[in-house]
Parts: structure tokens; sequence; C-alpha cells
């Protein structure tokens, strides 16, 4: 059975050029657990994709179906992990986190729960360090990272990341990519991540699915990914299956580039 | 000597250069930015003086020397809090009561200006009914609207209170609008994931996002509201150095106004400055 199912999704933006079809028979079932990642051109629709399965957008046609109920709001079951971390600059690093918890967990926890449910998700992005800092006091991977805490200690159904390493240098994201899949192998959330980062793809994901060119962008092709977990970067940048993947990636990516009408 | 150790010879004879070096080339530096802040303003300081003077000895023996101007700045310093009655108080006494009827219409310019922008900058409706009415009357000098305050409220103090009202209640709210249509959707994104309540998303996004605009237009509304209280108070008369400055005028003891001149111009940089440290205590860059 689906975790979570988005049917036929289609989406019209209204510009001023008139109706703009971004989005055509969007189908995709995620299973519990797993790893997804979205790739495809800028301006594919990736983004919009995941913000309809946020809820922060409506999709114009389609369902989207989380453990068999609608999703048509956002809500903290599906927390999302933005590209510019997005963390609230007059909050410190606790607070940011804190803010979340108290607003998941209003019922469910008391005062204290809530205090070491925070301190557990910054010890678990290694920021337990930083949490009297201001965002503007610690580095873009930190801020990341503590975006990433925010999302988790949610407990969402479902963590959504949009294209999250994007803005770091190559050292630090992949410092990021490694804590991603320690956190993913310890908790088995469901992710979806969107990238343009072909090895990041291949890395993380157990599915990637690419996404043919906009207008009307759909899903284009899905490659499983059966590498063995914990995979581990320097070993798997030479393990043959690795580069064919990368490869088949690459090759979808270039010639849906030459025939962009595809 | 092999290569290597040559190399290391060189290195270690330019990095004693170096420490040999840095004594003479920090205190330069330190000079340099020294004359930049003191000496090329008092060059600027030093011009004036000369034309000053000039203007003194050959244009209008009325304007004071600088020698009796400095004469008559000690004398009002001397006793800045006398008090011989209301027609004759100390020039302390007079900025203060400028200074408190500019605090008075500040501050309920802040009361009513803060919320109306706020409500312009969150809902379209509000900015669309309000646009035209502050597009026409922001404009308008403050002093315009005196004479409907002396209208409305039949005493003098009131009515310049109401100037300053007037003064500092446009740039309040146009910068409270325009800092709220400016939150970053992100924030608004994590609101909603969140899920805050309206009140919640106020109080815990928009208000904290929002103030270092607000603050700008309060930096911004103080500076002119001080501007502006010299000139009110120059028509309505009573205690405050802009009354006081008119009143030397029809004394003709100009000495005195030009040390109102520059008391004034004191304050207002005291108030701006005041006004940049609460700004960057609220920068959250």
């Amino acid at each position: 059975m689906s975790h979570l199912i988005l049917e036929n999704i289609g989406m019209t933006f209204k510009t001023q050029k008139g109706a703009f079809r971004a989005l055509e028979n969007v189908n995709l079932k995620i299973g519990k657990g797993e790893f997804v990642s979205l790739i495809g051109h800028s301006g594919c629709g990736k983004s919009t994709v995941l913000n309809i399965v946020a809820g922060l957008a409506r999709a114009s046609e389609g369902i989207v179906l989380l453990e068999n109920r609608e999703v048509n709001s956002p809500g903290p079951d599906r927390a999302v992990v933005f590209q510019n971390h997005s963390l609230l600059p007059w909050l410190t690093v606790y607070e940011n986190v804190r803010l979340a918890v108290d607003k998941a967990f209003s019922n469910g926890k008391s005062r204290t729960e809530r205090d070491e449910w925070t301190r557990h998700n910054l010890e678990l992005v290694q920021m337990q360090h930083a949490m009297e800092k201001k965002p503007s006091e610690i580095s873009g991977g930190m801020k990341q990272r503590v975006g990433i805490a925010r999302a988790l200690s949610m407990e969402p159904k479902i963590l959504l990341m949009d294209e999250p390493f994007g803005a770091l240098d190559a050292l630090t994201r992949g410092h990021l990519q490694d804590s991603v899949m320690e956190i993913h192998a310890a908790l088995g959330n469901t992710v979806i991540m969107i990238t343009h980062d072909v090895d990041e793809a291949v890395l993380l994901s157990d599915r990637i699915v690419m996404m043919t060119n906009g207008p009307a962008a759909t899903v284009g092709k899905i490659l499983d990914v059966e590498q063995e977990r914990p995979r581990d970067r320097l070993a798997l940048s030479e393990h043959p299956d690795y580069v064919a993947l990368r490869s088949a990636v690459l090759e979808f990516l270039y010639s849906r580039r030459m025939r962009p009408a595809a | 000597m092999d290569a290597n150790a040559l190399m290391i010879d060189v290195g270690e004879k330019l990095e004693q250069q170096e420490k040999a070096a840095e004594p003479a080339r920090v205190p330069r530096e330190k000079i340099i930015a020294l004359s930049r802040a003191v000496i090329m303003p008092l060059i600027t300081f030093g011009i004036v003086a000369l034309v000053w003077t000039y203007v003194h000895e050959h244009v209008s023996n009325q304007i004071p020397s600088i020698p009796d101007t400095w004469d008559a700045a000690k004398t009002i310093l001397a006793h800045p809090f006398y008090n011989n009655g209301p027609n004759d108080m100390g020039i302390g006494w007079q900025l203060l009561y400028s200074l408190g009827r500019v605090m008075a219409g500040f501050a309920l310019a802040a009361i009513v200006g803060i919320p109306v922008g706020f409500m312009m900058g969150m809902s379209p409706a509000i900015q669309n009914a309000w646009q035209p009415l502050i597009q026409i009357l922001r404009p308008v000098s403050p002093l315009a609207w005196l004479p409907i305050g002396l209208l409305l409220f039949k005493a003098v103090n009131p009515s310049a209170i109401f100037v300053i009202f007037i003064t500092s209640i446009w740039p309040m709210i146009v910068n409270t609008a325009a800092g709220v249509k400016a939150v970053p959707k992100d924030y608004l994104n994590v609101a909603a994931v969140l899920k805050l309540s309206r009140l919640e998303i106020i109080r815990k996004i928009l208000f904290p996002a929002t103030l270092p605009h607000v603050i700008t237009g309060m930096r911004l509304s103080l500076g002119i509201a001080w501007m502006v209280i010299v000139a009110a108070e120059m028509l309505t008369g009573g205690i405050g150095i802009g009354f006081w400055l008119w009143d030397e005028w029809n004394n003709l003891n100009i000495p005195h106004i030009i040390v109102a001149i520059i008391l004034i111009g004191l304050v207002g940089i005291t108030l701006e400055a005041v006004m940049n440290l609460v700004q960057r205590w609220f920068d959250y860059e």
C-alpha cells in the first residue's frame, strides 16, 4: 500500500500573458520510508509538485492522498525544508525549532518534554553547540541543519526538501548529505527531495523521478537505485551500477534539453 | 647549503623584515584614519569660521563675531535651567519643552500610525481605501495643519503636538505598510506549515519581521518632527526653543539665535544617534 499518492495532478497558473500550463498528469506513488528524488531542469515544475504535496499550492486537477486522506492545506505532517532555510532571524536556533515543536505537540507533550524534544532534534543534526545563536551568527550549512531539525521535530509523515543543499559549497553539501543519510537510516522517514544534482540524487535516493521539461511537465522516467544502505560515497563513486545510473540520469536530462518540446 | 635550506633562510629573512616593518605601518594607518576623522572636519569648520568672519566684517556687522557668539553661549549655558516665571526660563527648559511636544506627538502618531500601517500592509482593500488620502496629505507641510489644530483645541500646546502628530504619522504608516508587504513569502510558508493561527502569524511572524521597517519609519519621523517643532513654536509662542529663537530675533539678539541653531542641531544629532542605536538593536542580519 502506498503511503503517498499523486493522481493525475495538473496545474495551470494564471499569468498576465494568460494561462500557463505547468504540470500535466503527474502520477506518483511513494511507499512508507522511501527516499525519492525529483530531478529535472529549472522551471520544470519540481517545486510546484512539492508545494502541492506540502499544501502550499492547490493543484488545478487531480488529487494528493497521504495515508488515504486528501491533502488540501499545509500542515506539520508534511514538514518542508526550504531551499534558503527560512529560519526566523529574530529567534535563536533553539527557539526556531521550539516554535515548531510547540505547534506540533501543543497537546501531546508537556513543557519539559517539548524542551527535551527540541534539544534531541538539534543533537540529531549536530547543532546542540549553537542553540543560543541567532541564524545570522551561523554558517549556511548550519542553518540548513537547523532547518532539517525543525522539520524533523514535527515528526512529519513525510519530509519535503526543496533543493536543500543547492546554496551550499560542495564540501558542506557532502557533510549534510551524509547527515541526511544517517538520519534517514535511523528514523526511516519518507522523504521527497528536489535536486538538480545528479550525484546527490543517486547517492541518497531509493528512486529517482525524472521530470520532463515544461510547459505541461510530467513524470518522464523513474529509476530505481538498488544500492544497499548504508552507502559510502567513495566506494559508490567507483561502482559500475552507480556509474550506469548516473549516466542514465544525465542521458535523460541531456536528451530532454535537446528536445525541450518533448 | 642546498636549495631548501636557502628558501627557508630567505623566508625567515622576509618574515623578520615584515616584523620590523609592522610597528611603523600600523601607526601610519592610524594617523591617516585619525586625520580623516578629525582634521578634515576641522578644515571644514575652519572654512565656515572664515566665511562667518568675512560676512561679519564686510557684509553685515549685525551678524555677530565668533568671540561675541562664544561669550553669549557661555552666558546662556552657564544657567540652562534657571526659572524666572513662564516668560523667562533657561535654554535647557526651552529645549525640554520642545522635546516634550515632539515626544507626545510622536507617541500618538506611533499609536495610530503603526496599526494603520499594519492593516494597510495586510489588506489590499484597506490599502486601496487609504492610499489616495495619504498620497494627498503626505506632501502637505505639517504647519498648514496648525490653524486647524488651534481651531480644534483652542490652545497652543495641543496644537503644536497635533502638528507633530501629523508630521510623524505619514512615515510611520508608509514604512510599516511597506514592511508588512516585504515580509518574505518563506516566513509565511513556514507559518502555514506550522499551522499558526492568524493572531499567531501577526504576533510571531509579521510583527517581528516588520519591526525594522517600523523603526526606520520612526527614525525618519523623529528627524522631521524635530525640524517642524521649531517652526511650529515660532508661530504658537509660549515656552519652547522655536519661540525662544523667534523672541531673540524680536530682541535683535543675534548671538543667541546662532547659539540656538547650534543647540537645535546638537539635539537633532543626538535623537538621530539614539534612533540609530535602536535600529541596530533590531537589525536581525
